[in-house]
């Protein structure tokens, strides 16, 4: 059989080239502009006349929405409000993209800490990403603020000098919505857990939980990050009998899982769902219909008071119209007190040092209010428990939320000595 | 729970690898039929399912047009723009290296993933399932929604009808010598460029339906492509590249070998599916059915 020559050819390189390309592609195809500079490179290094803030984060993956793009706003939105100058130095913002992989995002760390002169490195929302920028941050003495990863470890096991842990994490989750749902008869679980550090916590922070109020987990499966199908393992929370499944996933994990759960007919059928990390922009990605009854913990609403409704809807006019999520406001927060912090210090070089001083302070500002920080670096503030409204209920976009009840800063967050943490004085 | 699943689960469980199977399936025969004619490892596939399930999204949204209609408006707007990119790029680049169109393909890719990212952000948009569609047949073994078994369905069809028009009709004839040799079936009066364009245009067509299928179930978001995409052209590696029956038949073995990873070893199921493609590269270079040359 004689086959065209150009098709030999091609089918020979073919195969092996579209192997190579099909497996290089998952990379590829976010390898896109790993870290946008809006500095030169060149300027003085730490401790000079310039604070910079290097706002790292998921730029284009499934977490991309809940902080993403509107982090280096909320950050900027601080710098703002300090009037763009701090202890007479300027103050920069650089972002980068760490893609959700915890060696893109130390490499970027790296080289904005050796050349760059980033001073100190906010959000970074997946918790591999941040345990290692935790541990990177610490050998090099700079600052790291972490509004959008979860793991409680960032405090406990693996707390650090030079880390200060924003918003919220899985141990205030777990406290605040998993207490919720057991005590209004919740009391059998089946976890589906994202198959990394931040879904690993969480799993074991509510399980503690859960079984400290009397209830019991029937059994749990962990899923790759980012993946698109969770039919067969909600078939399995199905047949486990469990009253609650426990979705212990975020972002975009979060809205697949919900939506099928949905289709499959879970919560019709008497399960009940526990969204144990529900971001307002994942209730917006699956509309009221699906998300309605959800229970749910968050540090910050838009809708909260008069304050949270200002800083919001400015902050919305700067990022097409979208409200922010409890990460964006934790930046805003979090930026801001490091300003004030280094306002007194009047300098930025010793992140050791810097941290102490944020410590020492005690924070205040528009969306937080009154806080504090504790000794293994755990920020300390209220988490308020909301059910997700009826779409009848809501009376424009992004009404979702009643509140069911708040839990007060002295119990929403782990006490330091419980913590583990070796820096807490026993 | 590995030791204490029961028959019945178990089959619970093998069906759905078959509901999944049957969006490798629809994928990859896309590919498989761009990749018989064209030679073009058509990259930009899942970025034209992504952006089919985005038509259908905004027709609904913005024009109040609903599933049934989208079903067809999507494929048929997918399908023009596949006809413009082939008329006006792919065309330029058939006498070069393979790799050309397949930088063309990604970089397009890149492109439409790039703008819809810009535009709706990367949670993605809510899509409902059709009122006709919704709820769930108890199966005894398990709980089954309708949705999922339509799709079942009408991706069979599709397959089916696609391999039998490829297979056994006069056009598909045509499609097959073109393939063989385009030169001499040019000489016979038949137009090969406009087939090759009709062609691709069908395959992305083919992607965009996929996509509104998917639309009810998964979020309508940027990156629901890309996470298809890599495991669909390891379906079309397995079958063999270019090979109508080996996609569709490797479409739904994999949906099922994935199935069966997620209930013994969840953790592997997204791996699962290319140490598999190692192997059969390994052992039949030309997948399970293609045709060394």
């Amino acid at each position: 059989m004689s086959t065209h020559p150009r098709k030999r050819l091609a089918e020979h390189s073919m195969v092996a080239s579209l192997l190579a390309a099909a497996l290089a592609v998952a990379p590829a195809c976010k390898k896109t502009a790993p870290a946008s500079d809006h500095r030169d490179g060149t300027a003085a290094a730490t401790g000079g006349n310039k604070i910079t803030i290097g706002v790292l984060t998921d730029m284009s993956g499934l977490y991309a929405d809940l902080a993403g793009a509107g982090s280096v706003v909320a950050a900027q939105m601080a710098i703002d409000d300090m009037g763009g100058k701090v202890a007479g130095m300027a103050i920069e913002i650089v972002s980068g993209d760490h893609q959700n992989k915890a060696d893109i995002g130390s490499n970027i760390a790296r080289e904005w800490y050796d050349t760059k002169g980033v001073d100190v490195i906010v959000d970074v929302p997946t918790s591999s990403v941040a345990l290692a920028v935790s541990e990177l941050t610490r050998s090099k003495n700079k600052v790291f603020l972490a509004s959008g990863p979860g793991s409680a470890d960032l405090t406990g096991k693996s707390c650090s000098p030079n880390t200060i842990h924003w918003t919220y994490d899985t141990w205030a989750l777990a406290n605040a919505t998993g207490r919720e749902i057991v005590k209004h008869g919740g009391d059998s679980w089946f976890f589906l857990a994202a198959d990394y550090a931040f879904g690993t916590a969480l799993e074991r922070d509510v399980t503690r939980v859960v079984e400290a109020s009397g209830g019991k987990v029937l059994g749990g499966v962990k899923h790759p990050l980012n993946a698109p199908d969770f039919s067969s393992f909600l078939l399995q929370a199905q047949s486990s009998g469990a009253k609650i499944v426990g979705l212990a996933n975020a972002g975009g994990d979060t809205i697949n899982a919900i939506k099928q759960a949905a289709e499959f007919g879970i919560v019709a059928k008497g399960q009940k769902l526990a969204g144990l990390l529900v971001f307002i922009s994942d209730v917006n990605a699956l509309g009221l219909d699906a998300a309605q009854g959800l229970i749910l913990s968050e540090a910050f609403y838009w809708d909260r008071d008069d304050n949270t409704r200002g800083w919001s809807k400015a902050f919305a006019a700067r990022h097409d119209g979208k409200m922010p999520t409890m990460v964006h406001a934790g930046v805003y927060s979090a930026v801001l007190h490091y300003l004030k912090a280094i306002a007194e210090l009047k300098a930025a070089g010793d992140g050791k040092a810097v941290v102490a001083k944020m410590e020492a302070l005690p924070t205040d500002d528009r969306l937080f209010g009154k806080g504090t920080i504790d000794p293994n670096g755990r920020k300390r503030h209220a988490m308020y428990v909301y059910e997700v409204k009826a779409p009848g209920d809501s009376k424009a976009k992004w009404d979702y939320y009643k509140l069911i009840r708040e839990v007060p800063a002295d119990q929403a967050f782990r006490a330091p000595a419980d913590s583990a943490c070796p820096l807490v004085a026993k | 729970m590995p030791g204490e699943i029961s028959a019945q689960a178990l089959f619970g469980q093998l069906l759905l690898g078959l509901i999944n199977g049957s969006f490798y399936a629809l994928l990859s025969l896309g590919l498989a039929i761009i990749f018989g004619l064209l030679n073009v490892i058509n990259f930009a596939h899942g970025a034209l399912y992504t952006l089919g399930a985005f038509i259908g999204w905004a027709v609904l949204h913005y024009a109040g047009i609903g599933y049934w209609p989208a079903l067809i408006v999507a494929p048929l707007a997918v399908g023009a723009l596949g006809i413009v990119v082939e008329r006006t790029l792919l065309q330029r680049l058939y006498r070069l290296d393979p790799l050309y169109n397949l930088l063309l393909t990604f970089g397009l890719a890149l492109i439409i993933q790039g703008l819809l990212q810009t535009r709706f952000g990367s949670s993605g948009e809510p899509y409902e399932i059709p009122a006709l569609l919704k709820g769930v047949k108890d199966l005894g073994f398990m709980v089954l929604p309708v949705y999922r078994g339509w799709v079942t369905v009408v991706s069979l069809v599709v397959c089916l009808t696609t391999w039998f028009v490829t297979e056994r009709t006069k056009l598909g004839s045509y499609l097959r010598a073109a393939t063989e040799n385009p030169a001499l079936v040019q000489a016979f009066g038949i137009n090969v460029p406009r087939m090759v364009t009709m062609t691709y245009g069908l395959g992305v067509a083919l992607a965009a339906f996929a996509g509104v299928l998917a639309a009810p179930i998964y979020r309508v978001s940027p990156g629901m492509g890309a996470e298809m995409i890599i495991v669909v052209f390891a379906v079309v590696v397995i079958g063999g590249m270019g090979s109508i029956m080996g996609s569709i038949v490797t479409g739904f073995a994999l949906g099922l070998i994935e199935a069966l990873t997620k209930v013994f070893y969840p953790a592997a199921s997204s791996t699962v599916v290319f140490a598999l493609m190692a192997v059969v590269l390994l052992v039949r270079p030309a997948g399970l059915f293609g045709k060394a040359t």
